[in-house]
């Protein structure tokens, strides 16, 4: 009897208009994608993008160029060059991060003991060249600048869990 | 002086007023060839959840006409092992099979190019000589992906093509002519979709194998034989095997619909429907169907090509024959055999 229903079945193309009766369930159903350019996902305040150095609010920068970063890049992506300055603090005088090398752990973030070099929220800055992506001090400055507002909320945010 | 030979009136007008009939037909197939692939990749994308395209033009109704255009300015790229002549004229001969089945297509009573007596036979011929265009392009490139994809090809092809061939005696038992206007006409009282409803599953099934739409599209199996037999293809020859295969799609839908769902007659022959033009139905019907080769593809894996060949010769095929009997027997005995 069972062999009979299944013949059926088979011959019935049961399970095939199952299937389409799915897929057809599916082109009702909310769509999954966002319109990207236009419309953009959630991004965690953990979210490690495009890095940054952060300044004072009196608009001295942070780095004193303990070279921590530079130590534990897993990457080796960093280079700094310290020498102090002619008020005898220690500062960088070079910092220069290669994005192309840069795997974007984070550690550098960790490691910094005054939030100097931060990863923002920015991962929108694919380059026609190779050699734009070679990022120095005063790119990572202008960026800490341009996105001081969302570093600052995403570091509150996410104080807590430090 | 009336009878004698004129030649604007018995040569260039006549022969003026065909090619503007050809033109009257395909540009119509090229565009819907356009709107068709738009509307494919719109329902594949809602069967999966995605947007699809919707950046150029409205919806992005133009997507397929910024496709051709980049296509049609890229290079064209013969390979240098290749046999250049045949490689290029397999896109050609493709291209043209797949928009000569239209000239016997009846879009409405009287609208048919060559009303020819034996259309559906010619019909048969230009979609089974379909396979040659794909067969030289394999052999030309030379390469081991575009061969093996039209080996399958053709393989393929042959073994779906006899199943057809039952489906359209079944048909042509029931109707008496091998005229496709008068095939339609035969289906005034009732679509042969209806009496004859496991074929007009073969036979769609049949088309989707004959197009090599998916589940059947072991010809250009991306997963196992990168494009098939248009691998070593770009630019302009690409384009036309692009168009060839969506223009033989809706040729088959076409056939479909003229063979099963009644062609250019609404589904009941009352006051809404019939005062809708004939052309009208026939459009929406070759919708419905490419909706279903869409949805299809949407839904199947695609076979293996042993089952496939299992499916195509040891289930179709008696089955089709099993019905081409059954029908004959069923005519004879009640005497409804036309004429």
């Amino acid at each position: 009897m069972s062999a009979i229903i299944k013949t059926i079945k088979s011959f019935g193309l049961f399970e095939l208009l199952r299937g389409m009766f799915l897929t057809f369930k599916y082109i009702f159903k909310a769509k999954v994608t966002i319109n990207y350019p236009h419309e953009k996902g959630p991004l965690s305040p953990r979210f490690r993008g495009e890095h940054a150095l952060r300044r004072y609010p009196n608009g001295e920068e942070r780095c004193i160029a303990c070279k921590l970063c530079e130590a534990v890049c897993p990457a080796q992506a960093i280079t700094i060059e310290a020498e102090p300055r002619s008020d005898g603090t220690r500062r960088a005088i070079r910092y220069d991060i290669d994005m192309i090398k840069c795997i974007y752990c984070g550690l550098c973030q960790e490691s910094c003991p005054v939030d100097a070099i931060v990863e923002g929220p920015n991962f929108e800055f694919s380059t026609e060249t190779r050699e734009e992506l070679m990022y120095n001090k005063e790119k990572l400055l202008s960026n800490g600048d341009r996105w001081e507002h969302e570093i600052a909320q995403n570091l509150k945010l996410d104080s807590p869990y430090k | 002086m009336s009878n004698s030979f004129s030649l604007i009136n018995d040569l260039v007008i006549p022969g003026l007023i065909i090619v503007a009939q050809i033109f009257a037909i395909i540009l119509p197939v090229l565009l819907s060839v356009a709107f068709l692939v738009y509307a494919e990749r719109k329902v594949l994308a809602l069967i999966q959840l995605r947007r699809g395209p919707n950046l150029v033009g409205p919806f992005g109704l133009f997507q397929s006409f910024a496709d051709a255009l980049k296509l049609l300015v890229k290079e064209n790229i013969i390979p240098s092992r290749s046999n250049k002549i045949v490689f290029l004229i397999a896109p050609i001969v493709t291209m043209v099979l797949s928009l000569a089945g239209w000239a016997v297509i009846p879009f409405a009573p009287g609208w048919v190019l060559s009303d020819i007596n034996v259309g559906i036979m010619y019909l048969f011929a230009v979609s089974s000589l379909g396979v040659y265009g794909i067969i030289m392009a394999g052999w030309a490139s030379n390469s081991q992906y575009p061969f093996l994809g039209a080996l399958r090809s053709a393989a393929q092809m042959v073994s779906y093509e006899v199943s057809i061939g039952f489906v359209i005696i079944t048909v042509l038992l029931c109707v008496g002519s091998l005229n496709l206007s008068n095939i339609v006409e035969a289906q005034k009282t009732v679509w042969f979709a209806i009496p004859l409803l496991p074929m007009f599953i073969i036979f769609f099934i049949c088309a989707l194998a004959e197009t090599n739409r998916l589940p059947f599209d072991l010809p250009e199996d991306e997963a196992s034989l990168v494009a098939g037999f248009s691998t070593e293809y770009s630019s302009a020859s690409f384009v036309l095997f692009f168009l060839a295969e969506y223009a033989s799609m809706i040729l088959l839908s076409a056939m479909t619909v003229i063979l099963f769902l009644g062609g250019w007659l609404p589904p009941f022959d009352i006051a809404p429907f019939n005062y809708i033009p004939g052309i009208i139905w026939f459009f929406l019907k070759i919708t419905f169907i490419l909706f279903l080769f869409i949805w299809v593809r949407g839904t199947f894996p695609r076979y293996r090509y042993d089952q496939l060949m299992r499916l195509g010769w040891k289930v179709f095929l008696p089955m089709s024959l099993f019905w081409v009997v059954i029908t004959a027997g069923f005519l004879v005995m009640f005497d409804l055999l036309p004429n």
